[in-house]
This record gives structure tokens, sequence and C-alpha cells, in this order.
């Protein structure tokens, strides 16, 4: 373990440290990797996959797909395109339904997850493509991770009752909060949807931590960026992590990305698991090697969601 | 997103309703001392409960992004309902008879807002056409919503509101100024609360907005309620304080048309657009009319007017639609910080 990250550790059991100190700690020290505590196996599941079998029309997304993800892990999937991932995302979050199988959150069983309480189960999800919400200001669309706590209705909301009030004093504190943890506070009154891609994308990264969740899902966090973009990212992702004690499971296409991010992987292929284990296990993985690391890069915008 | 403000904004710094208090200053403190009776009866009262029902409609369309043609049956559901209120209930103070029928407006407009659970753009638009067929054909075939007249026209009861009668037409300005100024209001305390972030979200993303937990349904049902209230109380001013008598013919599918150009024209998701674009719609068949008929002299008549009236306003909605999508509004805004920017450098 190098020094700076040992210090980064210790400091971090001990004092609260501002999120800008800890991420320029985290940056100059060694880009993190695996010597850090993998969360070890006998930390819960936090969510769980069980034989999900999705089809559209006679199309196979996914075949059995199991899938554990342990408390506190940054669990990647990844493999070629079409080759399940998004859709695996769209089943954790109740956007698809699979035909068969469930998925797990906190030990209760769902099929399909319900997205309408999908932020009261402790789970926030990104998207492939951005769904940001282009008519807010970058403020409002991070506060609006928040919408599923409020409890006053449109009529004290316009009286201005200290309920709604209180509701919107607390909501915009948190996404303050969190727009300055991802270093958006210059941008916090534009429009979202004038932004530039890579920052789009991190509001998209701040809104779903605003919800506060036990569980966040990233879907693609990263495509489309510049080497140094996806570094800064994959800096963040983890600091949120660590910050926020959270489990994140993340679609990525960038192997190097992944490798040094991620505890463990997953790898898809046709919509079956081929492989699943730390970052050196897959990377000596002949199937992986097979299916996708010997392949050349993709087209990362040819696919839809 | 668009405050309420339609001022000229100077240089040093007001506070952001001083140009919204100078309007109110000037449309309660000038105008009716300086207007005539034709400012009032042919611009002014229409204009009014048109920018109310833009208002209405920009809450639906441009907030929560649910398209509706069935903006003219909500406001004769509103005006018929306002009558019969006032006719049918003794002693109900006619406040009452307009909150009721809002109320009513809004009970429609939740039940012609159902399909918007499934549908959307131009399907949702032709399925909210039903409302607009359902209500006149309705307000038409019963009898008993115009109190048995023959043709189905109702006569507006006179305008009291809190003791103080509201007559002639400087009366009845005041009485519709009130009700729109009071409804912008809560529309733009609406917007700017967490409801109405719903709206946009629900309008951007539905499905990013869903995932967050915006309880999505719910919102659509609430902008459909929330607008044809609105909706429905413009329809209350347009027969009580602007015609007097109305039929149901009036609130034809025309008039459904003229409030989405409202919208379109003014600028949707912003309030203030509405009130530029109902003063366009109601402004420019006034200005073409003297205008051909300085220019052309008799050829122009009524028949030519009424033609070159849709052809302009047909190639205005095109032009709008390619060269200022955010309507009017924001061409405002931009010729606005370029005088405060001129007027900086001098």
């Amino acid at each position: 373990m190098s020094a700076s990250n040992f210090l980064l550790a210790n400091l971090g059991a001990e004092v609260a440290i501002p999120p800008d100190i800890r991420e320029h700690l985290a940056l100059h020290g060694e880009r993190l990797e695996h010597d850090r505590a993998v969360p070890r196996p006998d930390e819960p599941v936090a969510l769980e996959l069980r034989g999900i079998d999705l089809s559209f029309g006679g199309v196979v997304a996914l075949q059995g797909v199991d899938l554990a993800v342990r408390h506190g892990e940054i669990r990647a999937i990844i493999g070629p395109n079409g080759a399940g991932k998004s859709s695996l995302i769209n089943v954790i979050s109740g956007v698809y339904r699979p035909d068969r199988g469930h998925v797990a959150i906190d030990g209760r069983a769902y099929r399909p997850v319900p997205t309408q309480k999908l932020a009261r189960l402790g789970v926030a999800r990104t998207f492939q493509n951005l769904a940001l919400f282009k008519g807010l200001s970058v403020l409002d669309n991070v506060a609006a991770g928040r919408a599923y706590v409020g409890r006053s209705n449109f009529l004290s909301q316009i009286a201005g009752l200290p309920r709604a009030r209180r509701e919107q004093a607390d909501a915009r504190e948190r996404a303050g909060r969190i727009i300055d943890f991802l270093h958006l506070t210059p941008y916090a009154d534009r429009l979202a949807g004038t932004l530039p891609y890579g920052l789009q994308k991190r509001v998209e990264l701040a809104r779903a931590l605003a919800a506060e969740p036990r569980i966040l899902l990233l879907d693609e966090p990263m495509a489309g960026m510049t080497a140094t973009e996806k570094n800064e990212l994959a800096d963040y992702v983890r600091l949120a992590r660590d910050e926020y004690a959270i489990t994140v499971v993340l679609i990525e296409h960038d192997i190097g990305v992944v490798m040094g991010l991620s505890d463990r992987i997953a790898v898809l292929d046709y919509g079956r698991k081929i492989a699943d284990g730390t970052p050196q296990e897959i990377a000596s993985d002949q199937r992986v090697i097979d299916a996708y690391l010997g392949v050349p890069p993709e087209n990362e915008d040819g696919e839809g969601i | 997103m668009s405050a309420v403000t339609a001022d000229f904004s100077l240089p040093f710094s007001l506070p952001r309703y001083a140009g919204t208090v100078a309007v109110l200053a000037i449309a309660y403190l000038i105008v009716p001392f300086v207007g005539t009776s034709y400012l009032f009866e042919a611009i002014l009262l229409p204009f009014l409960a048109l920018s109310l029902a833009g208002v209405g409609l920009n809450l639906l369309t441009g907030y929560a992004g649910q398209v509706s043609l069935g903006s003219a049956a909500f406001m004769a559901v509103g005006a018929f309902a306002a009558y019969n209120f006032n006719l049918r209930v003794d002693g109900l103070p006619l406040l009452v008879s307009i909150v009721l029928a809002g109320l009513s407006a809004a009970v429609i407009g939740i039940v012609f807002g159902l399909p918007s659970l499934r549908l959307r753009g131009f399907y949702l638009a032709v399925s909210t056409l039903a409302a607009q067929f359902f209500v006149q054909w309705a307000l038409t075939k019963f009898s008993w919503f115009s109190n048995d007249s023959a043709s189905g026209v109702i006569d507006a009861p006179v305008l009291s509101l809190a003791g103080i009668s509201f007559e002639g037409p400087v009366g009845r300005y005041f009485f519709a100024l009130t009700i729109v100024a009071v409804l912008t209001f809560l529309s733009y305390r609406l917007v700017s609360s967490q409801t109405g972030r719903n709206f946009i979200a629900v309008r951007d993303n539905e499905t990013a907005a869903r995932i967050i937990g915006v309880p999505v349904l719910r919102t659509k049902l609430l902008a459909f309620a929330i607008s044809s209230f609105i909706i429905g109380v413009a329809g209350v001013i347009w027969a009580f304080a602007y015609l007097r008598t109305v039929e149901p013919a009036g609130f034809n599918l025309d008039r459904s048309f003229q409030i989405l150009f409202i919208v379109i024209i003014g600028g949707l998701a912003s309030i203030r657009g509405a009130f530029f674009g109902a003063a366009l719609i109601v402004v420019f068949p006034l200005i073409l009319s003297r205008l051909g008929a300085f220019l052309l002299g008799d050829v122009f008549d009524s028949g030519v007017l009424d033609m070159t009236q849709r052809i302009v306003l047909g190639a205005l909605i095109i032009l709008f639609l390619i060269l200022e999508p955010d309507g009017l509004v924001s061409l405002w805004d931009r010729l606005r910080s370029r005088v405060t920017a001129a007027i900086r450098r001098a």
C-alpha cells in the first residue's frame, strides 16, 4: 500500500476530510486499486439476481443470469455490445420485467422491481443515454433526486406552508452538498441541457447520489468521454462509494477503467454470464479474452438503451 | 424558469418583481382612467380571458408536456358551470360559483386527462379532441345547462364580489384583471415549487422521473386538473366579463387552437409568454383590418379580412416554429438584454 493511500485510509477513518481535499489526495496518491480493501466475502449481499431470463419477442436478451453484489462493492458488468448489460440494469431498476427469475434488494425478492418505489428502496441509477431534465437548472436536477422524499401537496407548496418550505430547503441543501462534492458548483444555475456532455454525465451522477441510495446503478457513466474525464469520473465514483458507503453496479466499455475501479467484475456475452470474479481473475479468463478482450473496440454510441 | 415579470429592466438593479408591480400599477391605476370603452370591450377583456386560458394551457402543455386540444371545452365547462351554480343555488356568492366552476372544469379535465397515462404527443392531442366534441355536444343536447333557452344562449349575471358590483366596461375590466392577476400569481408560485419541477421532469424524461420517485401518473392528472381549473375560470371571464351572452358554439375547436397558438407564439413553459401570445392574437386582427381597410378600401370586406387573418396567422406560426421556437418571450428577452447593454455602454 502506498504511503498516501495509507494516509488517506487512516484519515478517512478518523476525521471528516473535506471532499475536495480527499479528492486531491486520491488523485495524487497512487490510483487506488486493488490493494484497497476488497469488501470481504462475508459482507452481506445487497443485491441479488437469480435466474433472470429476458427476451423481446424472439430475441433473447438475458438467459439464466445470476449475480450477487455485496455491500460496499464496486461491481462492474462488462461485455460486448448487445451482450445484455443495459438490459440487466433495466431489469434491476424495473424498467423491464424479466420473464423468469427475480431481483432481491436487501433480501426482499421482486419481479418486476417496482420502478415507482425504486428510490424508496434505496436504489438510484443513471442512464446510458443522458436522461437529465433539460429544462431545469443543474441544482433543480440534482434536487429532483429528492423527489421521493416529498410529502407536501401542491396547495401547501403554493401557499408556502412550513412543511413544503422545509422540504424544499432540505432538498436544495443536500443537492448543494452533492454539487460541491462533484465540483459542479460553477454550473449550479445553468440549465442542464446547455452543459457539455461530460458535465451532464456528472450531473446525472449527482442526481442519483442526491437520493442517498444504498445501491447505485451506473449505465455506462463514461461512454463518450475522453480518457481524462473517464479517470476523473472513476475517482468520483470511488469517492462516492467511500464517502456514502454505497454499493455500486457499473456498466462500462473501457476495460482499463473497469479493471482499476471495480472490486469484482461480471462478464456477459450473448445474454449469459460467462465469468465473474476479481479483475485479475477476469483478465486471465480465457473465455473472457475470447469473447471480449480479443475483439477490437466497439462503436460505443451505436446502441440504444 | 421564466418569471412572471414583463418589465423594462433598468441598468441598475431592481427587485425581480419590480416589472410586474409596474405593469399591475399601470393596469389598475392608469388604464381605467385613460382607456376608452372600445379598448376595454374589444381588446383588454378578451386579452385577459385568453391570457388566463393561455396560462392554464401552458401549465399543461408547456410545463408538463401534455398536448391538449380541449381548452375551449374546459372554458365552456367553466362558463356553463358558473352560470348554473349562480342560477340554481340561491345566495351563492359569485366568487364561490367561480371556484366551483373551476373545480367542475378540473374534474372534466381529469376525466379527459386519463388517456395521458397511456398516450403521448399526437395521440394524446387527438384523444383530448374527444373532450372538445363531447362537451359541446352535451351542452347543446341537454338544454338544462342553458336553463332551457331555445338557442342554448346564456346571459351573464350581475358581477359582484364581496359586495362590490362590477358594472360597465371598466368594472368588468377590474373584475377580470383581479381574477387573472391572482391566478397568474398562484400559477407562478406553482411552477417554481416542487410540483412545478415535477411537471418539467415528467415532460423532459418520463422514465427518469419515475425512477427518481416522481409520482408520474399523479403528476400528469394534477397537471390536467390545475390547467383545466384555470382554463375553466378563464371561460367564466370570457362569458361573464367579456361577451356577456355566450352559446356552446362559441367554444369550438377554433378557440382551442387559438389558445394553443397563444401558447406556442408566446413561448412554451413561460407564464409571461401566455400574455405576449394573447396580446398578439387579440391585437393582430384589429391591426390587420385597419391596415387592410386603409390600403385596399372597400375590397377589404369581412370575408377577405377573415381569410387574410388565417393566412397571416398560419404564416406567423410557421415562422415562429422555425425561427423562434421559444416564442415571443425569448424575442423580448433578447431585445431587452440588447437594449440594456446599449444603455450601459452609453
